[in-house]
């Protein structure tokens, strides 16, 4: 299980991406957290599944041009 | 009370909660003061009880009312609190040192982090000092000369091969494998607590006040939220009066999420990938970047951002001014504040903390364009010469 934060800009927050990704991938998908605001908002979501299909998942939603983040915030601290 | 950082229920940050009733009547201005010269004479008031095995002596610096630069900046009274002269550096060992202890506590034996800098240092020299294991890891092309500070206290480095991104999930992989405190995740609510007393020791040693302004750099938001959190535990527990501080956030132009989403005006901060000279800074995704954002609001302070070149030219002007010699950290501290007098958000008569978080012996290839010796022949005439063609 992975759990990420997607950020969305624009127009992609009227996209159904999460829905999206269920489906055209192997994953289960859980959203834990949200925010939208005009403009910009993040999701906290949990993934189960193969972690290369959640991988390739997630590789689909970046060249959608959703950022995708370590749930927890950057992990490596300087 | 255990080793965890997240709610499982709604994913948020867990924070440690106190019984502030209870510390008041456990602590009075004198109790403190007769305290140790280290961060534990605020034991009263952090996660953790004071352990002797594993303490380094972090914290209790000086705050050092500026000359130069004050009068550069045409302020009258501003204060530097010059973290820079912690036992490994940085004000990291403020951090590491409460989650060492608590660490201990839970029945740790090992301390880890993911960490490219500072914070290994902290680490590395706790668990020595601890007699404990410590796991350091780091993306495999960092070089070397890097994690030297870290390296030179005996910890296992271990260097990963992947991306940023590889690294940060194997670091939270880790975390829920083996039976270690990886202080910046299972450990974090106490870890982030240690910040707490930046503010406690700028109270006390103004002379149990606070500052009309507070400027301090942000990386992951922590430090900066945890210093108005000590400010405002002391007046909750009556040892100072109403906390008036607005407090600043100074991020470089490489890396200012937080900064970014103030100009902004969102409390939604948009990730980025660091790349900023200020290397202690470069962190794009901030665990605490909206509640750093929520003491900018709650405090009537703000956020600004520092331009790369600023850096090094904060650090000049630090070390030109006042004698002290800061890292890339303490260079957008520096350009931040300027900036924020410059603006008119603090005005000359108001009184003003910098807080230097970090120290220039770490980061010396930013500023190596300082050393043109003159070079003479061993003659006092060569000498005289020199001088004089210099003047």
């Amino acid at each position: 299980m992975q759990r990420v934060r997607l950020t969305f800009l624009d127009h992609l927050i009227k996209e159904p991406v999460i829905h999206q990704l269920g489906h055209k991938f192997d994953i289960v998908t859980n959203v834990r957290r949200a925010d939208i605001q005009e403009g910009i908002g993040w999701v906290i979501l949990e993934l189960e599944g193969d972690d290369d299909e959640i991988d390739r998942g997630l590789d689909w939603a970046r060249a959608l041009g959703v950022r995708v983040d370590p749930a927890l915030g950057d992990l490596i601290e300087p | 009370m255990g080793a965890f950082n997240v709610c499982e229920f709604c994913f948020g940050p867990l924070e440690v909660v106190y019984d502030l009733d209870a510390i008041k009547k456990a602590v009075s201005r004198e109790s403190i003061m007769a305290g140790p010269h280290s961060l534990w004479r605020y034991a009263d008031f952090l996660p953790a009880d004071h352990n002797p095995d594993v303490d380094i002596n972090a914290g209790f610096t000086p705050l050092i009312r500026s000359k130069g630069l004050a009068d550069h900046l045409g302020l009258e009274e501003l204060w530097i609190k010059n973290d820079s002269v912690n036992p490994s550096y940085s004000f990291k060992d403020r951090v590491v040192a409460v989650a060492a202890a608590k660490a201990i506590e839970l029945g740790f034996d090992t301390l880890a982090c993911a960490s490219t800098g500072n914070l290994a240092c902290a680490v590395a020299a706790h668990a020595a000092r601890g007699n404990m294991a410590a796991y350091v890891f780091i993306p495999s092309d960092l070089e070397h000369g890097k994690v030297l500070g870290a390296a030179i206290y005996g910890p296992t480095m271990v260097a990963i091969d992947g991306t940023y991104d590889d690294v940060n999930r194997l670091c939270s992989e880790l975390a829920d494998t083996y039976p270690w405190a990886f202080v910046n995740i299972n450990i974090r609510p106490f870890y982030a607590d240690g910040s707490k007393t930046l503010g406690y020791e700028v109270a006390e040693q103004l002379g149990w006040r606070t500052p009309m302004h507070a400027v301090a750099p942000s990386a992951s938001g922590a430090m900066f939220t945890r210093i108005y959190r000590g400010f405002n535990d002391f007046a909750d527990t009556g040892l100072i009066g109403k906390v008036e501080t607005k407090m600043h956030c100074v991020q470089p132009r490489g890396c200012s999420p937080i900064a970014t989403a103030y100009e902004e005006g969102r409390l939604i901060i948009r990730p980025v990938r660091a790349n900023t000279i200020a290397k202690s800074l470069g962190i794009g995704n901030p665990a605490d970047g909206y509640y750093a954002l929520k003491t900018i609001e709650a405090s009537g302070g703000s956020a600004v951002i520092a331009e790369e070149h600023e850096v090094a030219e904060g650090i000049k002007l630090l070390a030109e001014t006042d004698g002290i010699f800061t890292e890339g950290a303490g260079g957008v501290a520096v350009a931040g504040l300027k900036r924020l007098v410059e603006r008119g958000t603090i005005k000359p008569d108001e009184p003003t903390v910098l807080y230097i978080t970090g120290n220039g012996l770490k980061t010396t290839e930013l500023v190596e364009d300082v050393v043109h010796p003159l070079h003479i022949e061993a003659t006092v005439k060569a000498f005289q010469d020199a001088i004089g063609a210099r003047a």
